[in-house]
């Protein structure tokens, strides 16, 4: 408590603040106007939240045409900072030549950083607007190609922002 | 006669305990409120029975006493504390009279002629409950809250009581009820005479005074969150908790009433009389007129919560000597001097 500072606070306050009654009827006036305000509460198993199509949920892979646009180059498993992606490439008949045979990513390990969805020269890896990741075990956190694949349709916002924004 | 006063004592003290219960649930829903929340609604329709569920988990829970408390002061002082904040309303009349059962029944427990000078006394034991659960739990938190306590009411009771002179000066009476009777009275046919606009000095630092006794913000520095966990009931748990938790709400319904009855005209409804209404019905509108009254200035409590923010410890010594003692004082002279001329 300097005396510096009480200056000037005494030279702000005038009257009136200093008697403090009418500014808390000015404060309680805007304490009440809040009660009549809209809620912003989410009713959350009820109602579920909406992300953005910035927002960064769990990565998936994209699937296009019945099959993933993964080249299986493990260029998303180099830059993982926590270790959770795992590929394992494979040679295929198609025009892309290589694709995944495993690739597994750990939710539990994942920090959601986005590097994966940055790096991909295809991209065939983004972050998709979920966010419901509760497991039971530990093996139950790590999926495989089952459920990390979905396709362009569902995809849509996000691909679209991709490309405006990167 | 003794049966009558079991049942005033009876309504008296399940109407303080259901109004606490009722009175959490109605804080923390307009507490949410006002921070754009919705506030507790699993619980039964609209969350009416949050309440209950927390009783009943407070009861569950493990009654953990430290090892280096004192046990018996530690077991006593949640009992202090809830005694005192029941027995306070014992004076307060929440009614005129009633014609019932052919009965004609005065509505407060305890018609006594020094019923100011009780509740002064109470709440100043009420502060042993806190002060005494700061010591035994031998905890520097717990301790630190009990003193807090005991300052705070050093330095407000001074000004709480001062304060009140003022209304007992123009009524010339500590009965409560006598000083209801007083209000009921009209000014210039039109303005009735409650001690707010007789008062207004008295009933600003009596206000103030009153938040300071309850605990409650911005003059809760015994359970002060931030710096000392929880306080004085730091160490407490279970229902012993519960009862703290209890008697904090108890004493807000019990200040409320005060409140009203010192300066809000306690249970007088003006005009009412010229309503032509049965006795009984004026009654139960005098009743409900006081009801009402306490659950405004309850809800003032609240919103008050929610607009000032905690003073520091210097700045509330400050306001209770420097400030609140002078004016109440102040008060009293400027009273007594136009009483001295009236007369």
């Amino acid at each position: 408590m300097s005396s510096n500072g009480n200056m000037i606070r005494k030279k702000d306050l005038g009257f009136w603040q200093r008697i403090y009654v009418p500014e808390i009827l000015k404060g309680l006036r805007l304490t009440i106007a809040q009660i009549f305000r809209p809620k912003i509460t989410v009713q959350f198993p009820e109602d579920r939240f909406q992300p953005a199509s910035s927002f960064r949920g769990r990565p998936v892979l994209v699937e296009e045409n019945g099959v993933e646009r993964c080249v299986a180059c493990g260029l998303c498993s180099r830059v993982c900072p926590a270790l959770a992606i795992e590929v394992q490439a494979s040679e295929t008949e198609l025009e892309k030549e290589r694709y995944p045979v495993k690739f597994e990513i750990n939710m539990v390990r994942c920090i959601f950083c986005g590097f994966c969805e940055e790096v991909c020269p295809e991209e065939a890896i983004v972050m998709s607007n979920e966010y419901l990741l509760a497991f039971q075990s530990q093996e139950e956190a790590i999926f495989g190609k089952d459920k990390l694949l979905k396709s362009t349709e569902e995809l849509r916002e996000r691909l679209e922002f991709l490309r405006q924004h990167r | 006669m003794i049966i009558e006063a079991l049942v005033k004592i009876v309504i008296v003290v399940n109407g303080i305990l259901v109004g606490a219960a009722v009175l959490v649930l109605v804080e923390r829903k307009i507490s949410a409120y006002i921070q754009n929340r919705i506030g507790p609604n699993r619980v039964g329709p609209y969350g009416w029975f949050q309440s209950m569920a927390d009783v009943v988990k407070l009861m569950g829970k493990e009654d953990i006493v430290p090892r280096a408390a004192n046990k018996f002061v530690h077991d006593l002082a949640p009992m202090i504390s809830i005694t005192v904040a029941l027995s306070t309303f014992a004076v307060i009349p929440f009614g005129n009279t009633i014609d019932i059962f052919g009965r004609h029944v005065k509505l407060i427990v305890a018609d006594v002629n020094i019923g100011v000078l009780y509740i002064l006394a109470l709440t100043g034991i009420g502060v042993y409950g806190v002060t005494l659960a700061g010591w035994s739990s031998n905890s520097k938190y717990s301790l630190l809250g009990g003193l807090r306590s005991s300052a705070q009411l050093i330095s407000y009771e001074l000004a709480m009581g001062l304060s009140i002179v003022g209304v007992l000066m123009i009524a010339g009476t500590l009965r409560l009820n006598l000083l209801v009777m007083r209000q009921t009275l009209l000014i210039w046919g039109w303005l009735p005479s409650w001690n707010i606009f007789l008062q207004p000095v008295a009933f600003i630092t009596f206000v103030i005074a009153s938040f300071a006794e309850t605990n409650r913000l911005p003059f809760d520095l015994p359970e002060a969150e931030p710096e000392l966990v929880g306080g004085y009931h730091t160490e407490y748990s279970g229902m012993k908790f519960g009862l703290f938790f209890l008697a904090e709400y108890a004493n807000m319904i019990t200040s409320s009433a005060l409140i009203t009855t010192l300066f809000l005209g306690g249970w007088d409804l003006p005009f009412a009389i010229r309503l032509g209404v049965s006795p009984l019905m004026l009654s139960l509108l005098q009743m409900f007129a006081f009801g009402i009254k306490v659950a405004c200035v309850l809800m003032f409590f609240i919103v008050i919560r929610w607009t000032i923010p905690r003073f520091r410890y210097d700045q509330l010594m400050n306001l209770g000597w420097k400030v609140m003692l002078p004016l109440s004082i102040g008060n009293v002279l400027v009273t007594g001097f136009v009483l001295l001329n009236i007369r």
